[in-house]
């Protein structure tokens, strides 16, 4: 049903694509307006999700250990799945960004129930499905750069080469491409038969990989099926990161489509779980150094609280300790003497809240 | 004989609860209402430990009543202490944004494992307070609702908060996984302190703070019955070794002050560990002191909320302030240390008149702990041990074949890993890994922390032992493995029952007990007691002479 939604979402985008371009002709929306204000929202919004979270203050180190801390020198620390400072945190995040340390980390849990009952796997799918969308997507956006700059860097260049590294097919085929759509295509499936995955799924999670599924086969198509004018999109791309839009181009609807479709992604990311992507810096499991017993670290809201003192804990308990020879501060005596003065005068014994 | 009742691990069929579906119900889970089952949920706070706390709400009331006499604007406060809870907590609120459903952390959950209740999955856990935030707190699940995950807060939502906030141990073995770090025992944590806003609270936890507020510990136990306590294990100390021991008891000027759960004075085999710490500290000549006052090392605060974490634990400083010693020494606990390493300076400190810790035995400076000013004695004792300054005997222990259970808090929240099994390894000679996944980082949780402990719950806590059990039995099957050692008194409770009914035949063991039955000490007589009082090294009777 979700998936469903997702799926008719996404088709009803392309058609508004089709409508607007293929049969209203706005090419100006879909060609200048839309593509400025969809990245002016990406922008935007990312930062202000960001000065959101960073508003709220981080009042605990709060690290998930996975190793050994630091202690006695001749102990062998784990510095990066246990980091005690910053820099060995910032290994442990390269790794995590860069990696998908924990991810790799996986396993699977295989239920035999009988006399073995529950042992556990490595499982490595999800990650080399992460990894390979991840990169693919990556490459994927770095390529794009050619149309948008004149002369194209070198590095743009280099890695078009490599990724139409096998030379098949005219224009050659990107391995990219193909990681691309079969890492989303892969992702997408295993939401829709492992059980417990589909049972978790919304439309937040269908929606965006049925997008980008969108995206990758729209352009797909324009490379490979449809021809295009890729020397006019050149030019509305370089017109558009010129500030000095040309008037748009007569590209067939499909390419607005696929335009159409980033755009639509852009306006979704920063409202959308993909601000996993910013967040994952913000993850106080993660981004922090387990050094708490060396280096006190401080919360900003730390406010009084109602504690028992020890004055309270010995009155009640006064006359017991003194019978079993416990040490006091004040014997019975002296305290029923202070409490007949005190009576009469002020109590200075007060004083349940503790300092700070 | 009569029927066991539900609250007895003999009313549970193990190939009944072995018959564990994993595959979710047809209905949505929004749509799936709680079913509170005997053995899976835990009693209310009693009114009275709310009143003496100060707390909200109290009053008597049952899970299964229709009615759970919320106060009338339960929804705005709620959603009053969601707010200030995301504007003080950056962890929750990135937390609440940044999940993607990958599942990765679905089948990390031992409750999951073992019960097979979606919302048991780690993301369904944090889904059932991250679907309200979507509804109040986010414009896209105000405008699409259902749609985008978002649903309005409920009384069934509340009811099913309560279960199964209290169907999670708090043990962050998700968040070992999970590719951002999202930590479930943290969103529990929260959904905990919001349900103490309605005065919903189990009383497993709440009755230990209130003891714990009034008398220092959890358990209750007054200055003079302590002390009562501790002579009687010295007696036992004596029977075993021949060696008559000091106990100092708030003793000013004292180097050190030691603090340890109390469950150690009062459970088996906890306190056998407990007269482990004195004969050492006894053996090494360790100027130390208990305190009456801050009797308590562990701190049910933290399954109740942050505040009730400090309120518990300024007891420690302002005790060592007050008897004048120069550093604190913790014993062997799980979620004593998570607060002591993660929250304990913070909160009270700094503690600034105390010394960074020093070893007056090895001359060792604990370094690690220069401004916590706390040492673990698994440290402390490992340093003895590397210095050469106990006389082990480790054949002692030679009928023992030993594992060690890793305790979440101590492996999740620290990493205090190595110290632990290099003691172990010099005081038995017969040491076996449990297999890979299920130790370390990795390491299972008991079943029954976080306030989840109790015998009415003890079909989730059976449940969410097996996967610790299974592994056990795993060793105890391949290399007959009959102890488990563990340095967390909530283990040493409850992994006693998740051995015996998925492991039967392993008995679980604190490591100091088992330095202290190693530890050859001066003048001691012909060995034949352990500290359990066991005839392990010859019949007693024997005449010693012989
Ligand atoms: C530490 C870094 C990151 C990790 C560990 C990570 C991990 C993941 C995972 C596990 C998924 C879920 C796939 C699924 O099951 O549906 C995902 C999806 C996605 N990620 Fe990342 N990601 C990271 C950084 C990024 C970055 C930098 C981007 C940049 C655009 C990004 C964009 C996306 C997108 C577009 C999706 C797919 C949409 C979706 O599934 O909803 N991620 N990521
Ligand atoms: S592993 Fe993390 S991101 Fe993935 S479903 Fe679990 S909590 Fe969400
Ligand atoms: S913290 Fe532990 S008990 Fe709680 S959801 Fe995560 S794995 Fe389960």
């Amino acid at each position: 049903m979700k998936f469903i939604g997702s799926l008719v979402a996404v088709l009803l985008l392309v058609l508004l694509a089709y409508l607007g371009v293929g049969v209203a002709g706005l090419r100006e929306l879909f060609g200048v307006v839309l593509p400025y204000v969809s990245v002016v929202v990406l922008l935007l919004g990312i930062v202000w999700r960001v000065l959101c979270w960073a508003k709220s203050p981080v009042p605990f180190k709060i690290p998930t250990t996975c190793g050994q801390e630091k202690s006695l020198p001749w102990i062998k620390q784990n510095k990066l799945d246990n980091p005690s400072n910053g820099l060995q945190v910032v290994g442990r995040m390269i790794l995590e960004i860069l990696f998908f340390r924990s991810l790799f980390r996986n396993t699977r849990m295989d239920f035999r129930g009988g006399e073995e009952k529950v042992v556990y796997g490595p499982s490595k799918w999800l990650w080399i499905g992460a990894i390979a969308f991840h990169y693919s997507f990556l490459v994927v956006f770095f390529r794009h750069l050619r149309f948008f700059s004149e002369p194209v860097p070198w590095l743009v260049k280099l890695t078009q080469d490599v990724d139409g590294f096998f030379q098949l097919g005219v224009p050659a085929f990107y391995i990219t491409t193909f990681v691309f759509i079969g890492a989303v295509g892969y992702l997408l499936l295993r939401r829709l038969f492992i059980p417990q995955l589909r049972y978790i799924s919304l439309v937040n999670d269908y929606f965006p990989l049925l997008l980008l599924l969108g995206i990758g086969t729209t352009g797909f198509f324009l490379r490979h099926l449809f021809k295009t004018d890729v020397v006019a999109i050149k030019e509305l791309a370089l017109g558009l990161v010129s500030f000095g839009p040309k008037a748009p181009v007569e590209a067939s609807w499909l390419f607005y489509c696929h335009l159409f479709l980033v755009c639509v992604l852009f306006m979704y990311l920063p409202f959308s779980k993909i601000m996993h992507l910013a967040g994952v810096f913000l993850s106080p499991s993660r981004n922090m150094p387990n050094n708490n017993r060396a280096v006190r670290h401080v919360n900003p809201w730390n406010y009084p609280v109602k504690v028992h003192t020890y004055e309270e804990y010995e009155d009640e308990f006064r006359e017991k300790m003194y019978a079993a020879g416990l040490p006091v501060e004040k014997t019975p005596e002296q305290a029923a003497a202070e409490k007949s003065a005190g009576d009469n005068g002020d109590d200075a014994s007060s004083g349940t809240d503790n300092k700070e | 004989m009569a029927e066991p009742s539900f609250d007895s691990m003999d009313y549970y069929k193990k190939d009944e609860l072995l018959e564990v579906d994993h595959k979710p119900p047809r209905t949505s889970w929004m749509k799936t209402p709680v079913e509170f089952r005997p053995g899976t949920w835990i009693y209310p706070t009693k009114a009275k430990h709310l009143e003496y706390l100060g707390m909200p709400n109290p009053r008597d009331w049952s899970p299964t009543d229709e009615d759970w006499k919320l106060p009338d604007n339960w929804q705005e406060i709620i959603f009053n202490g969601m707010r200030e809870r995301l504007d003080k907590y950056r962890s929750f609120k990135v937390f609440m944004d940044i999940c993607v459903r990958c599942g990765a952390c679905a089948d990390k959950c031992h409750f999951f494992i073992g019960g097979g209740d979606p919302k048991n999955m780690p993301v369904l856990r944090a889904e059932l307070i991250r679907s309200v935030y979507r509804k109040d707190f986010t414009t896209a699940g105000k405008l699409l609702g259902r749609m985008v995950g978002a649903r309005k807060l409920t009384y069934d939502v509340i009811k099913e908060w309560f279960y199964y906030f209290y169907q999670c141990t708090e043990c962050r073995r998700c968040s070992v996984f999970c590719p951002y770090g999202i930590d479930t025992a943290e969103i529990t944590m929260m959904g905990r302190e919001l349900l103490h806003e309605l005065g919903l609270g189990v009383n497993w936890a709440m009755e230990p703070v209130a003891n714990c507020f009034r008398t220092g510990n959890h358990l209750g136990i007054r200055p003079h019955g302590l002390k009562d306590t501790l002579e009687f294990f010295a007696e036992d100390i004596e029977e075993a070794t021949g060696i008559s021991i000091d106990i100092p008891m708030n003793k000013k000027g004292a180097e050190v002050l030691f603090i340890t759960p109390s469950g150690d004075f009062l459970a088996d085999p906890g306190t056998y560990t407990c007269m482990g710490y004195m004969a050492l500290f006894h053996e090494i000549g360790l100027d130390y002191t208990w305190s009456t006052y801050a009797s308590e090392g562990g701190n049910f605060g933290l399954f109740t909320s942050h505040e009730m974490i400090k309120r518990l634990n300024a007891k420690m400083y302002a005790e060592a302030k007050r008897l004048g010693v120069k550093w604190i020494l913790g014993g062997e606990c799980g979620h004593m240390w998570r607060v002591v390493n993660q929250y304990m300076d913070t909160m009270n400190g700094p503690a600034d008149f105390l010394e960074v810790p020093k070893s007056p035995i090895t001359g060792t400076v604990f370094e690690n702990a220069k401004s916590t000013k706390m040492v673990h004695i698994m440290e402390f004792i490992a340093d003895l041990i590397k210095h050469g300054k106990l006389k082990l005997d480790a054949s002692r222990n030679d009928h023992l074949k030993v594992t060690f259970h890793d305790s979440c808090n101590p492996a999740r929240s620290m990493g205090i890993l190595e110290e632990p099994r290099y003691v172990l390894k010099h005081v038995c000679n017969n040491f076996y890994e449990m297999p890979e996944n299920t130790i370390r980082e990795q390491t299972f949780c008991c079943g029954g922390g976080a306030g989840l402990g109790t015998d009415e719950n003890m079909e989730m806590r059976l449940r969410g032992g097996l996967p610790r059990g299974s592994a056990v039995k795993h060793v105890q099957d391949k290399y007959g493995v009959n102890t488990l050692a563990t340095m967390c008194a909530i283990d040493r409770a409850t992994l006693q029952t998740v051995c015996d009914y998925w492991a039967p035949g392993v008995g679980v063991s604190g490591i100091t007990e088992m330095v202290a039955n190693a530890m050859i000490m001066k003048g001691e007589k012909k060995r034949k007691l352990n500290f359990r009082l066991e005839p392990v090294w010859g019949d007693p009777d024997e005449d010693e002479e012989g």
